[in-house]
């Protein structure tokens, strides 16, 4: 039972983009279509789930002072390995995420999971958590894609759905329409789980495991106090 | 003198790296509900992001590129990009006190900027010189420091608003992003027109 409330955290309770907040920048730059969206959410899982696995093996031998620069090169090692297999088996994708891809390094999802979730579990609970979130993150930025291709190009996948029906609106595809499209979408969410969301600091997804928790802490005492 | 000019412009405003590139969202949503929080977390991207780009990109053309292991780029800079920040604190510590206190906070927070990682790449993928670069990098943290400033002012007007109580929070501040990016589409097209 408990491993499977590990698996369905990340994906339901937990979601790191809709109740976190975690890796903005990538659910919303390469959104604009449903299969970018997916492409994404599946590398950044398997990413996640292969440094999930090698951080909770080495955890016992990383000192405490240089564990962020371990965990950021062991993560960028596997980024490297995701980008030489979609450029190998799915091209088109490839060049379709482009930078995004190597950003995967710096999304703050993985790095949170590492520090929170990996580097103090065993490795089959860190694999779970990290096909969880992983599938989380795939959830939503295939949701955030899906609702931007139907409306922003009115097709779904590349096939016509209500292109002729209705006249796309560019916006949906540009910048602005990410952001509004999230708003959304939280705002929705925000509803279903009765305004957790709202109660939530603005920014990121909380401190626990942040590594930049410390100097956040003090700039948001500032803040706190108004 | 020009082609470096239209780089710089297009950097701040047409291609600005928060509002049209979705770099550096976290900071960009997370500091900016001051101006004077957000006018030191830009400045010190910016710096970094010069030196950042002043290390990496040398030690892309005379290292990596010339004995093939250009594939390693992104391992090779967020760890020069780790280690960076974490010197530059040290010796700000140390020999700039005054320069700490202002920018010390923000320091650690921009290890994890996708920003400052995306520039450097951006570089090596636009085959950009150095001085290309140093201009771009630059350009980036200026259009990052104009985008901040201008999203805390309109985040103050916010604070007294009344909101529906669904978008309470993170969802209004993110359709105020959507509308000052709209704001920035603007200015595409307008780069080439100027310099002409």
């Amino acid at each position: 039972m408990n491993q499977i409330k590990i698996l369905l955290n990340g994906i339901i309770k937990e979601n790191p983009v809709f109740v976190l907040l975690l890796g903005m920048c990538p659910t919303l730059a390469v959104t604009t279509m449903a299969v970018n969206g997916l492409g994404m959410g599946l590398a950044t899982t398997f990413v996640l789930v292969c440094s999930n696995v090698v951080i909770s093996l080495v955890k016992n031998f990383i000192p405490k002072a240089v564990r962020l620069p371990c965990f950021i090169v062991i993560i960028a090692g596997f980024v490297t390995i995701v980008g030489f297999l979609l450029q190998r088996f799915v091209p088109s994708l490839y060049s379709a995420l482009g930078l995004f891809l190597s950003l995967i390094t710096v999304n703050c999802i993985i790095l949170a999971r590492a520090e929170i979730f990996a580097s103090k579990n065993s490795v089959g609970k860190s694999v779970l958590d990290g096909v969880g979130m992983g599938l989380g993150f795939t959830l939503a930025l295939f949701l955030m894609g899906t609702c931007r291709e139907i409306l922003g190009c009115g097709t779904w996948f590349g096939i016509e759905l209500t292109k002729r029906v209705i006249e796309p609106m560019k916006l949906f595809v540009s910048p602005a329409g990410g952001f509004f499209t999230l708003a959304v979408l939280i705002a929705v969410i925000n509803i279903i789980t009765k305004y957790k969301i709202s109660k939530k600091k603005i920014g990121c997804g909380g401190c626990e495991g942040c590594p930049s928790a410390e100097a956040c802490a003090s700039l948001s005492g500032e803040d706190g106090k108004e | 003198m020009k082609e470096m000019l239209i780089i710089l412009v297009s950097a701040i405003l047409v291609d600005n790296f928060v509002l049209s590139k979705f770099m550096g969202i976290c900071p960009f949503l997370g500091v900016s509900k001051k101006i004077d929080s957000a006018l030191g977390m830009s400045v010190a991207v910016t710096f970094v992001m010069c030196m950042a780009t002043a290390i990496t990109w040398p030690i892309y053309t005379f290292f990596l590129a010339p004995f093939g292991l250009d594939y390693l780029n992104t391992v090779a800079f967020i760890l020069i990009i780790a280690l960076f920040v974490q010197l530059i604190e040290i010796l700000l510590k140390k020999f700039m006190p005054p320069l700490y206190k202002a920018l010390g906070v923000y320091l650690p927070l921009i290890t994890t900027n996708c920003a400052v990682l995306g520039v450097t790449l951006l570089n090596i993928d636009n085959t950009y010189g150095f001085g290309q670069s140093m201009v771009n990098a630059l350009g980036a943290g200026l259009g990052f420091m104009l985008a901040l400033i201008l999203f805390s002012g309109v985040r103050q007007k916010m604070e007294s608003c009344n909101v529906p109580k669904a978008f309470q929070g993170i969802p209004i501040t993110l359709v105020a992003a959507a509308i000052v990016s709209v704001s920035f589409v603007g200015f595409s097209g307008v780069v080439e027109g100027l310099f002409q």
